[in-house]
């Protein structure tokens, strides 16, 4: 094969004591890219499953897409929706499309650079997991956001949210997330309010006069008991979960996001228990509110909650991760019901701060490697317990 | 009849090149060898010289620390060679066979009369002992330690693995007498597992004296670390001795015969084959006869035992370990696979779901070969191993454990439990390429050496 010869004849230099060396990282991610190596077992299992984290991962992008496709769109709709033009689907798209291109070619060039330079630094092959991440975190951003703070935003992400714990499989924390957090917190203004979530909207510039770009949940935290678009006419439950409403890029069709999802329990790459149970702990919080319902927010209809905002695409794409979440079968329940509880219990309670999930998963982060040294005590416990009965 | 232990987790691995149901006596080879990496932690001490001659029975090695523990030769003839290989360790202890069975004679006579130390007696002057090992660890059995139970499982639900029942078709009464003299050796039981798929009308059921237990269920339903977790489960400073089928006919046949019985049944088998059967062949056999004009051309990997915890040999110079009754040829993996990654798989034996052929053919058996398939990586999928390990315990955390050497933690994860066979096919579904198995031996290695020495 010709491809093959040609990359057999360049790859010498890349070698060690050859001059490129200090790109082999680099060429190797290329190369096992285009070809599964020619590596075989040394060990005495002689034979291994054709499955490898590249095709592991991959999946969990190819989940994605349909998020994304409908986020190209969405992001079109909404702006010409503002600008009061009437625009034919290709346009939106196009639209769409030009104003996220930018955005992915900053978070991949930026995150696979740091992370190929790592991998050189530690002697590693590159590991795959930034194909992951490097998707996510333009999927959870405004369209508005300033390319410079997408690139600050990864190098936070892959510096301080992974790589200073040791690289890929080590964070405790969903890098994509913390680029969002970072992000949120650093610049709240960019991140947070009425104007950012539609493209053109921060400018001005030929939108119609006095079109709001609020989101739902914000309209919800003003406790404003039925929804409206900028152009005042109202939300149907069917808008929220189709997603033809202002939010991040990637997050607010609650549809295409089960298409993802069934991608990834079919393909078996996401644990449907997780992705489960943080709906059912969002469902849970959600009647609790209903029955308590004070004001109009509490009085939300839980179904809607579970709809709204970054919920569904925190709940598939990101309390997923295998990595940050609790790694026990039996953790997962309990991982993803706090996830879904505590997501709806912080959009709610929290006045300053109406999109809770992704506090939720940060949290949970941190508290998954608790959860599971509980389930592994308990394993302990029945071990020595078996132990004494046979002594005695 | 005892009820049917149901195994559920674990994996069937279908491959083809079963062995057909087809004894041949294998030609007979020019040299036999014993390998002292057949037992975990042997020093070897060789005892004949070069050239000297041997009988059947006649030791050629002994364990450095326990010396009453020896290593006898299969055939007569004269010791030929021992090959080392790094540091001077010794790999092969090499015997050429003069083809006139002369043979040393010991002890005969029922074992269910005798006393345990006369038993212990025979078994270690015939050099049969060190086919007796003990769990945890694996290693050979200690002459001084009442086990609490003995444990042979007389089936094998490896890849290709040989069919016991036919392995031990008309050995019954040979077999019979082992479990006598095992009987002795223990205050506890003999368990005696069989597979619980087939009919109950199967060889070995109407043995005496024995527990008889029945297990179903993929891979590794037959190994005797499962069966052992179900049956009676390993904990902090308790033994459990292990026996293979095969060896206890051997122990049988000493007690009733007087001499040790080497001969055994090899089954061959793997795509690479031509004709995969079973073969009468003599333990420690060169594997080059029975190889003969049956290896495919092509790049192949002759393997003694079975391809999830055998060991490469050499096609022509190798021999075939002491513990193996299959001998496996599949084709090596050394080839660069174009976007292998990302194609649909049709031919590709997985069990992620990602894979064509996990959702079109589901039973389709296939060419498995030795390529990695990957590159090694960080753990990052969870649960992968706890679908194929049927046992209550969390391999993830106890390998992390093991890597950072925490012996508290590895004793309360469970790691007396097991042997790498049992992790083997947590190593092969691992989508970070992780060597599970090493690891694992790593750990016994090093817990070993914190507790007995």
């Amino acid at each position: 094969m010709s491809l093959r010869r040609f990359v057999d004849k360049i790859k010498p230099p890349f070698e060690k004591g050859g001059k490129l060396h200090m790109f082999l990282a680099g060429f190797e991610a290329i190369e096992t890219f285009l070809f599964v190596p020619d590596k075989v077992t040394t060990g005495r299992v002689h034979i291994r499953d054709a499955n490898d984290m590249k095709r592991s991962l991959i999946l969990v992008m190819i989940a994605m897409v349909p998020a994304l496709l409908f986020g190209i769109w969405n992001t079109g709709f909404h702006h010409f929706q503002a600008l009061g033009e009437a625009a034919g689907f290709w346009q939106m798209v196009w639209f769409g499309f030009l104003k996220i291109l930018p955005i992915f070619i900053v978070s991949y060039v930026v995150g696979l650079g740091i992370e190929i330079a790592f991998a050189q630094w530690r002697n590693e092959e590159v590991a795959e997991g930034y194909f992951v991440s490097g998707m996510l975190i333009p999927l959870v951003m405004p369209a508005d956001v300033p390319l410079w703070m997408v690139a600050v935003a990864t190098v936070f992400a892959v510096v301080i949210g992974k790589e200073v714990f040791g690289g890929t499989g080590m964070n405790i924390l969903n890098p994509a997330l913390v680029a969002r957090a970072f992000l949120f917190f650093a610049y709240p203004s960019q991140m947070s309010g009425d104007k950012v979530w539609i493209a053109g909207l921060t400018d001005g510039t030929g939108v119609i006069d006095g079109y709001s770009g609020a989101t739902i949940l914000g309209q919800a935290a003003q406790n404003t008991s039925s929804f409206v678009n900028g152009l005042g006419e109202a939300y149907t439950t069917w808008d929220m979960f189709l997603g033809t409403i202002p939010g991040s890029i990637g997050e607010t069709s609650t549809l295409a996001i089960l298409i993802g999802a069934a991608i990834l329990i079919l393909t078996g790459v996401g644990s449907w228990k997780i992705i489960f149970s943080v709906f059912a702990g969002g469902a849970v919080m959600g009647v609790l509110l209903n029955l308590f319902a004070v004001n109009a927010f509490m009085a939300l209809p839980f179904w809607e909650h579970l709809l709204l905002g970054g919920f569904a695409f925190g709940a598939v794409y990101m309390a997923t991760d295998p990595v940050t979440a609790a790694q026990t079968e039996r953790g997962k329940w309990i991982y993803g019901f706090l996830i879904g509880f505590l997501a709806i219990l912080i959009r709610v309670l929290n006045p300053a701060y109406p999109e809770g999930v992704m506090l939720a998963i940060l949290l949970m982060n941190v508290f998954a490697p608790l959860i599971d040294h509980y389930i592994i005590e308990a394993n302990i416990k029945k071990r020595l317990k078996r132990a004494k009965v046979i002594a005695t | 009849m005892a009820e049917v232990i149901k195994i559920k987790k674990g994996l069937d691995i279908r491959m083809n090149g079963q062995a057909e149901l087809i004894y041949v006596k294998a030609p007979r080879a020019r040299t036999y060898a014993i390998k002292p990496g057949d037992w975990h932690g042997l020093t070897p001490k060789i005892i004949p010289k070069l050239c000297d001659e041997v009988k059947v029975g006649t030791p050629i090695f002994y364990d450095k620390y326990h010396p009453e523990i020896k290593f006898t030769s299969p055939v007569s003839g004269i010791l030929s060679s021992i090959n080392r290989g790094e540091r001077r360790r010794i790999i092969e202890v090499v015997l050429e066979d003069d083809g006139k069975d002369t043979a040393e004679t010991f002890m005969q006579g029922d074992p269910s009369e005798m006393k345990r130390e006369q038993i212990v007696e025979n078994l270690l002057n015939s050099g049969l002992w060190p086919l007796i090992r003990r769990r945890p660890y694996t290693v050979i059995a200690k002459t001084d330690e009442v086990p609490k139970s003995i444990f042979i499982s007389a089936f094998d639900t490896a890849p290709l693995a040989p069919d016991f029942d036919f392995l031990l078709k008309d050995s019954e009464a040979d077999f019979q007498w082992g479990v006598n003299a095992l009987r002795r050796l223990t205050e506890g039981k003999v368990h005696l597992n069989l597979d619980g798929r087939y009919p109950s009308v199967r060889t070995l059921s109407d043995i005496k004296g024995v527990e008889v237990n029945r297990f179903s269920g993929p891979h590794p339903a037959g190994n005797v670390g499962i069966q052992i977790h179900k049956l009676d489960p390993i904990n902090k400073g308790e033994v459990i001795w292990v026996v293979q089928p095969q060896d206890v006919i051997a122990i049988g046949r000493l007690f009733k015969t007087g001499k040790y019985d080497p001969s055994v049944v090899v089954a061959l088998t793997g795509a690479r084959v031509e004709k995969p059967q079973y073969y009468r062949t003599i333990r420690g056999t060169e594997v080059a006869p029975i190889l003969e004009n049956q290896l495919k051309e092509g790049d192949n990997r002759v393997i003694s035992g079975n391809v999830l915890q055998g060991k490469q040999i050499d096609a022509e110079k190798g021999y075939v370990g002491c513990f193996d009754s299959q001998v496996t040829v599949i084709r090596e993996g050394n080839y660069h696979e174009l976007f292998g990654w990302i194609l649909p798989g049709f031919k590709k034996m997985s069990v992620a779901r990602s894979f064509a052929s996990r959702w079109l053919t589901p039973r389709r058996k296939f060419d498995m070969d030795t390529n990695y398939h990957g590159g090694k990586r960080p753990f990052v999928m969870t649960g992968e191993y706890e679908k194929v390990l049927p046992m209550d315990i969390y391999p993830m955390q106890l390998l992390k454990a093991i890597l950072v050497n925490d012996i508290d933690k590895m004793e309360q994860l469970g790691i007396y439990e097991l042997d790498e066979e049992d992790l083997a096919l947590c190593e092969f579904v691992c989508t970070s390429k992780t060597p599970v198995t090493k690891i694992l031996r790593d750990g016994l290695k090093a817990l070993r050496k914190e507790m007995e020495e």
